[in-house]
């Protein structure tokens, strides 16, 4: 499991983009709070991006705050990744996906 | 220049900003550079990276060619930014402040190695260098012939004039001897020559005039730092219609010529010579890249 270490925000108000702010959240699990433009159309898509990336990383204590302003599933991921990796003040492995690495 | 893919404009979207990013694929440009270097603050350097990667692995614009500008090679972002540039496998990586062929040939290893541990075919990432200063205009051939990877040289007008302790202007002077320096070089080396930018986006006249100076010397295109620069770039690196005509003519002159054995051929009481043929049949590779309809077997002249 990843433990995060301190809050962390990445991304932007602007249109098209989405701001996350994501805190260590010890023994409470993950509590995701959003708030979004398209909540009504995409709101369980935008949870389930947010989810897979908290898989991805294995991260299962967290509190997450998403402020949405219509941006698309890369950008998401983009953001999460950008903030889980502040949060837990980890660098990314680029070669995870490569064919041969483990 | 059988099968020339147009590199007229280039036009950056920094990484720094998505609507920039999303933006990008509507506007003409030949070549897309999304940028993780001076547009994106320091403290962005690894939203940037995220936010490109993820962009184009999903949403890679078909029709364009895909650079991605990574920060210079002794910035301490450079070896992150090439192992996530290279990953999102662009047609190329556009690098900053290239003064020497040894650096071109350790950042071709080092592209080389995440290719190979990525599975991506080898050589295939092609590299743009900048050249911005005196120290890299100097070097230029060296470099432009260093790696095969190597597809073009950049002129970087601002940093280069600051080099050579110049006062930049719109009219040029103090990069006319870089600009044919650079461009003999990627004659040498068989590369791409792009002009540097035209910094004032208000000045559409003079946009024209600077565009008009690159195509006359003989640059196959030019940096935009606004979409609206785009199509004043494009339409001076596309063949006009009085281009097209000549050219058509000296090919019609040259096949004649062959008909009727001729070993010298004339046009308009002018001698048709070498030169004049590979002029002609560059404005045809250019038309034909630029989708201009021809017809004939004028292409395959």
């Amino acid at each position: 499991m990843l433990e995060l270490k301190k809050p962390a925000v990445a991304g932007t108000l602007e249109s098209s983009d989405i701001q996350i702010s994501m805190a260590p959240n010890p023994g409470k699990g993950i509590e995701i709070e959003l708030d979004s433009v398209v909540k009504m159309q995409f709101g369980d898509s935008i949870l389930a991006t947010v989810r897979r990336l908290l898989e991805e990383f294995e991260i299962a204590e967290a509190r997450i705050s998403l402020n949405d302003k219509g941006a698309i599933d890369a950008v998401i991921a983009a953001r999460m990744q950008t903030v889980i990796c502040r949060a837990a003040e980890i660098g990314y492995n680029w070669a995870k996906e490569d064919p041969h690495a483990r | 220049m059988p099968g020339k893919k147009l590199k007229r404009t280039s036009l950056y979207a920094s990484g720094a900003s998505v609507v920039n990013m999303l933006q990008a694929v509507f506007y003409n440009q030949d070549c897309i550079v999304y940028d993780l270097e001076d547009s994106v603050p320091l403290d962005g350097k690894d939203a940037a990276r995220f936010l490109i990667s993820n962009v184009l692995r999903r949403h890679r614009p078909e029709d364009k060619h895909i650079q991605i500008r990574v920060n210079g090679i002794y910035s301490i972002y450079f070896e992150e930014d090439l192992e996530a540039a290279v990953r999102a496998r662009p047609d190329a990586l556009r690098v900053p402040k290239v003064e020497t062929a040894e650096e071109v040939r350790t950042i071709s290893r080092k592209v080389a190695a995440i290719e190979r541990k990525a599975g991506i075919e080898e050589g295939s990432i092609k590299l743009w260098c900048t050249l911005e200063s005196h120290i890299g205009v100097l070097n230029a051939k060296s470099i432009a012939e260093a790696d095969p990877r190597v597809e073009a040289l950049i002129l970087g007008a601002e940093d280069f004039t600051a080099s050579m302790r110049a006062r930049r202007t719109k009219e040029g002077p103090e990069i006319f001897y870089a600009r044919n320096a650079m461009l003999m070089a990627c004659r040498a080396a068989g590369v791409d020559a792009i002009d540097a930018l035209f910094p004032d986006v208000n000045d559409v006249e003079g946009l024209k005039e600077d565009a008009k100076k690159s195509k006359t010397l003989g640059f196959d295109g030019k940096t935009a730092i606004h979409p609206r620069q785009v199509d004043i770039i494009n339409d001076a690196f596309t063949p006009t219609q009085k281009e097209i005509n000549y050219a058509i003519r000296v090919l019609d002159a040259i096949e004649e010529g062959k008909r009727q054995n001729k070993g010298a051929v004339s046009l308009d009481g002018s001698m048709i010579d070498k030169p004049i043929v590979i002029r002609a049949q560059t404005v045809m590779a250019l038309a034909k890249a630029a989708g201009i309809k021809i017809g004939g077997d004028y292409y395959e002249r």
